[in-house]
């Protein structure tokens, strides 16, 4: 019907129409699919929640004499980085904490500060204390390196998450006796409360369901600014139990999203603290949609009484991978504030941002409409259902002693 | 004009067994409700109780002007825990945390609005919401 250079050539001429996902579904029911179809080009998603496996990379200059970071230790505000690589790259994850943070050994902990914290306050332009050891060789003689760092004055200083923007998620709850801290939140006690993390309907990937147009390569929005999607994130899992419109009931297909972090706004990066569990980054992500044809624009029309969600017992089956479901709960149901599981009425909360979400699929509308983001092709499409990749659990083979 | 205030007490020890809020009923006419309360049994700290009154506003300000006399430092209660609100992000993890209900979603919007008038300073939201935008202030 329409392709991504057609879509293109009305972004540049300003002609473009483009809605976010929850307004493309008012538009259906009023317009019905196929004049939607041919009416609209582009369908904005969003997601603002917290996602773990963020992490940065960049890379500090050579100092004078040089130092090799790689095979030393290196530390962000006393956070501990990743020197794995050369002399001066540095690789940095949302979750790492500093070596004398308490942790949970006065549970549950309160992890005040940590890598998602870095991250955000590195993005605002604050000073971060970079500290390193190193071992020394004839080339690199240099064996400690201290000094304020500013992200203005660093090489590259790039985001790389290796998973990012779930597609639909575990709905969480705690059928134990006692209060569990999670990274889903706090978890009452005999289903005290419930607790999703989400966008639904607006969700990048769940008004994508078969990939058919987000791939490899496909501009997004980053962390309020232009990122890619570099890869499928890790834990990929296209085939799962779909209902009969192919929305996924279970966790699915994730990102691995890539994008110049000097660009970003601490608005859209936020450190995270998860009571009891640990530290991690907020990070706001968006994927334009271009309307191809009908069966696309049904796909993004999908409303949050269509999405399922696993109800799942983070005291028990969770941790000890045990496949028990607790029920499923459509993602309305939650929204609405209260859901009913196994009899009774249990108050419904969430770690993802829906009101940020919609202010990101309307960041991404903006900008599309004044000609400043151009839709990409993408250069290899994600694993299908049919492609045979699976996220599997780990095979133990204890160590012999 | 009726006036519903929340308040914090703090009562020095020698206070803890006056019969303070009996006097607000008696002589003030007004209504209370507990909220919370302590006494410590350490020496040297004080009781604490957290306090709905209800009463005409006048009558109130008077009994406000009797604590003070007795020797009781008082605060209102919304100025205990605010909201950073640059900080919120809206996410919703603290709605079913909060016992009085201070959170609450705006169906139309999904933004989440504080109320600080519920709050009863129990501190549950503080750590458990996850960008710490819960401030708590003694
Ligand atoms: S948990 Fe914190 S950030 Fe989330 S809505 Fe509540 S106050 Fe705002
Ligand atoms: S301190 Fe927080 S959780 Fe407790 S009543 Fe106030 S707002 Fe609610």
């Amino acid at each position: 019907m329409k392709t991504i250079s057609e879509i293109n050539e009305k972004i540049q001429q300003g002609k473009a129409v483009v809605v976010n996902a929850e307004e493309v579904i008012d538009l259906v029911k009023e317009k019905g699919v196929k004049h939607a179809a041919q009416h609209v080009d582009v369908v904005t998603t969003g997601t603002f929640g917290p996602m773990c496996s963020s992490g940065i990379y960049f890379n500090i200059g050579h100092s004078k004499p040089r130092i090799k970071l790689g095979g030393g230790r290196v530390y962000l505000n006393d956070v501990l980085a990743y020197p794995g690589l050369a002399a001066a790259d540095v690789f940095f994850g949302a979750n790492a904490l500093p070596d004398d943070d308490p942790r949970n050994r006065m549970h549950p902990g309160d992890f005040n500060y940590g890598g998602g914290h870095v991250i955000e306050e590195l993005v605002a332009g604050k000073d971060i204390r970079f500290t390193a050891n190193a071992y020394g060789t004839d080339c690199y003689p240099r064996k400690r390196l201290e000094t304020w760092l500013n992200i203005k004055d660093l090489n590259e200083a790039v985001m790389f998450n290796v998973r990012n923007a779930y597609q639909n998620y575990n709905v969480a709850v705690n059928l134990s006796d006692k209060t569990i801290y999670t990274y889903m939140g706090v978890l009452k006690p005999r289903l005290g409360n419930v607790n999703y993390c989400s966008a639904g309907q607006l969700s990048p990937l769940l008004n994508d369901p078969y990939y058919r147009t987000v791939g490899i390569g496909t501009r997004i929005f980053l962390g309020g600014s232009v990122g890619y999607v570099a890869w499928q994130g890790t834990q990929h899992n296209p085939n799962v139990l779909r209902t009969e419109a192919g929305v996924p009931k279970r966790s699915a297909g994730t990102l691995a999203v890539i994008g110049d972090l000097k660009q970003m706004s601490p608005q859209w990066l936020v450190g995270t603290s998860m009571y009891g569990y640990g530290v991690t980054l907020t990070v706001g992500v968006g994927v334009p949609i271009p309307i191809l044809d009908e069966e696309i624009l049904r796909h993004t029309a999908v409303t949050d009484a269509e999405i399922y969600g696993a109800v799942i017992d983070y005291s028990d089956a969770y941790p000890n991978q045990k496949p028990d479901i607790v029920g499923e709960v459509s993602y309305a149901e939650l929204k609405s504030g209260t859901v009913k599981l196994q009899g009774k009425k249990v108050p419904a909360g969430s770690l993802s941002s829906y009101s940020k979400a919609l202010e990101i699929a309307d960041i991404l509308k903006d900008w599309i409409k004044r000609g400043e983001f151009l839709l990409t092709e993408a250069v290899a499409p994600l694993p299908g259902v049919e492609s045979g990749v699976a996220f599997k659990p780990l095979p133990e083979r204890p160590l012999e002693i | 004009m009726a006036v519903t205030k929340r308040v914090v007490l703090h009562f020095p020890r020698r206070l803890v067994e006056q019969p303070v809020i009996y006097r607000l009923v008696k002589d003030y006419n007004l209504e209370f409700n507990i909220l919370r309360a302590s006494i410590t049994a350490e020496p040297e700290e004080e009781g604490l109780l957290v306090l709905q009154l209800k009463g005409e506003q006048e009558e109130y300000d008077r009994g406000v002007k009797f604590l003070l006399k007795s020797g009781l430092k008082i605060q209102s209660l919304s100025q205990d825990v605010t909201r950073n609100e640059a900080r919120c992000t809206s996410c919703g993890a603290c709605v079913t945390l909060c016992p009085p209900g201070a959170f609450v979603v705006d169906p139309k919007t999904r933004q989440v609005n504080f109320d600080d008038e519920k709050c009863v300073a129990c501190g549950l939201c503080i750590k458990a919401c996850p960008p710490r935008a819960m401030e708590v202030h003694f």
